[in-house]
């Protein structure tokens, strides 16, 4: 599994502070720790406080790119944040993330392809988000087609099923876990999928149980790709005892070692 | 409808390595060989790429040998009681590419040599050749991890292929391996998991991934020849989808494997529905040989110089890009 680091966010409030204090040294430990976790990229959101968010994204960025070349996700719902964040992360970054009404494809799309990096695609639109899993499926298919249109290789297409809290929609992770199947069926070469996964368990107790369960049904279910919180150890076990299991690596002793 | 070649994308690739050391690395080599670093399964130049030929390494033991079947007494002649004259003649008259020497002659069931007159073997197949050297162990632990160390320390700077690291016998021999700037045989018993398990137990001790070489045991025709195929394709789609410790480049002992099997060797005295006794060992050794070129072999260890010219025109048309 593709993993996205979640932790360099300016939710986080130590982020928060060394984003508002320009102090780069939490951040790059951050980035160090989460790819030693087994981190195939990482996430950068500068958060909602921060004043000037294109500034703070090309701190940032900047911070991130002294430190590692992994790919990065940039994070932000503004255009203009984005379109920098990715020039500075230079090719093979995310954009993270585009939701799947016409307006926004028509501007996320064309800007993967202009600077090589793949899209992730909510699966939520103008009408918010679909109540079941052929709601989703529908925009799926929106944005395979406008990828195609647009000249982005469907499988730089990162579809995101959109999870909520178990405790506010039981029926959700069935929804999305069908949406991760079904969207494989869309185009050859299929979208990607993947899961902004801390969500399922926002607001519940045990959220290192909710979150670990459900990545292993959601990998069971095809999952590509996954934003999580890296530094979780047992929930990484588990996604690698999965991709044992799912006969995507194969077995020895040290498995764990192995894949790290 | 025009046809459309269909084409895999695989993340990952077979790691490169190199053997042999000339005088400007160090070493006295007049050759080295470097294989691995494909991008696609076997010789599909429309998907990916093959870089490095597989190279043919010829076996030489440091003993005579017992009970040779009469077409290998036949082709090695009188020089079977000198390892140095036998590497020679491989090299020279067969083309061999690189020498095995193998120090079977140091199992205590057999001729039990010392570590010194083992070192002294490989001295003298160094001083008589220039191809690179793999020194390859009796296979009994104890004494591997005599023989093993000195035999490095005296080809120290000739980047040779020492064997072998197994599970349960790996840090004598990788450590050897380490002082002495050696590349690194890793092998498992026809199991893929266990030959995992030993690049990561080698990889634990610091030794670099990307100086190992795997034998994940060789099946001979009629004799598990499809199962050790299958775990070689296996490995190589490891490799491929980007597992790096199943990434590097594999050797076969197709020689020894075959010239085993009653069907090469027996006489036509006694069974003479198989045909000319002269033909079937080399026909046995080329047709097991040739199934792990497609398996995904990049270093065949071979007895017979016939199935060798074979093989090296397999190799030819299979890595021309006319064809």
């Amino acid at each position: 599994m593709y993993a996205i680091g979640e932790r360099i966010n300016g939710m986080f409030k130590s982020v928060a502070a060394a984003i508002q204090t320009q102090n780069p040294e939490p951040i790059q430990q951050l980035a160090k720790d989460q790819l030693a976790a087994g981190a195939n990229a990482l996430d950068v959101n500068v958060g909602p406080a921060a004043a000037e968010p294109k500034a703070a994204m090309e701190w940032l960025v900047k911070t991130l790119r002294e430190v590692t070349d992994a790919d990065l996700a940039i994070d932000t719902t503004r255009p203009d944040v984005m379109a920098r964040g990715l020039e500075l992360a230079g090719p093979g970054s995310i954009i993270n993330s585009s939701k799947g009404q016409q307006e926004q494809l028509d501007i996320f799309l064309p800007m993967a392809v202009q600077h090589e990096a793949s899209v992730v695609v909510l699966t939520i639109d103008e009408n918010g988000i679909p109540r079941d899993a052929n709601g989703r499926g529908e925009i799926a298919l929106r944005a395979v087609a406008t990828a195609m249109e647009k000249g982005l290789p469907p499988d730089r297409l990162m579809i995101d099923g959109v999870i909520l809290p178990v405790n506010v929609t039981q029926p959700t992770p069935g929804h999305v876990l069908e949406t991760i199947r079904n969207v494989k069926l869309l185009s050859d070469p299929p979208p990607q999928t993947v899961l902004g996964l801390s969500n399922v368990s926002q607001g519940t107790t045990q959220r290192a149980l909710i979150n670990r369960t459900y990545l292993v049904m959601a990998l069971a279910a095809g999952l590509d790709a996954a934003i999580l919180d890296v530094l979780d150890s047992p929930m990484m076990d588990a996604m690698i005892a999965s991709e044992l299991l799912l006969n995507n690596a194969v077995y020895c002793d040290d498995f764990l070692k192995a894949y790290r | 409808m025009p046809f459309e070649m269909p084409v895999e994308k695989w993340s990952g690739a077979v790691s490169t390595v190199t053997i042999g050391a000339t005088a400007a690395e160090g070493g006295t080599r007049t050759s080295v060989v470097t294989v691995g670093g494909d991008t696609s399964l076997p010789f599909l130049q429309f998907e990916g790429e093959t870089p490095h030929r597989p190279v043919i390494a010829m076996e030489v033991l440091d003993v005579p040998p017992e009970e040779w079947p009469a077409p290998m007494a036949e082709a090695v002649g009188d020089v079977s009681n000198d390892p140095a004259a036998w590497a020679r003649k491989c090299v020279d008259e067969f083309g061999a590419d690189m020498i095995c020497l193998r120090l079977v002659g140091a199992h205590p069931d057999q001729a039990d040599r010392s570590a010194e007159e083992c070192a002294q073997t490989v001295k003298s197949v160094l001083e008589a050749v220039g191809v690179p050297l793999i020194i390859w162990g009796c296979g009994q632990a104890d004494k591997d991890n005599e023989v093993l160390p000195r035999c490095s320390e005296v080809a120290a700077g000739e980047n040779c292929l020492l064997g072998t690291a197994t599970q349960d016998n790996y840090k004598t021999i990788t450590a050897a391996c380490m002082a002495d700037n050696h590349k690194l045989i890793t092998e498992a018993p026809l199991d893929i998991n266990i030959q995992k398990q030993v690049n990561i137990l080698v990889s634990e001790m610091g030794f670099d991934l990307s100086r190992i070489v795997m034998y994940q045991s060789t099946g001979g025709l009629g004799y598990g020849m499809e199962y050790a195929y299958s775990i070689m394709e296996r490995t190589r789609l490891s490799a491929l989808a980007s597992d790096r410790m199943l990434s590097m480049p594999m050797l076969a002992l197709v020689g020894s494997e075959c010239w085993k099997a009653k069907e090469a060797r027996t006489s036509e005295e006694v069974t003479p529905e198989w045909g000319p006794v002269d033909k079937r060992g080399v026909v046995w050794e080329a047709a097991t040989a040739t199934s792990f070129l497609h398996g995904g072999t990049h270093i065949f260890v071979m007895w017979h110089p016939q199935a060798a010219a074979l093989l090296r025109k397999t190799i030819d048309s299979l890595i021309s890009k006319e064809a």
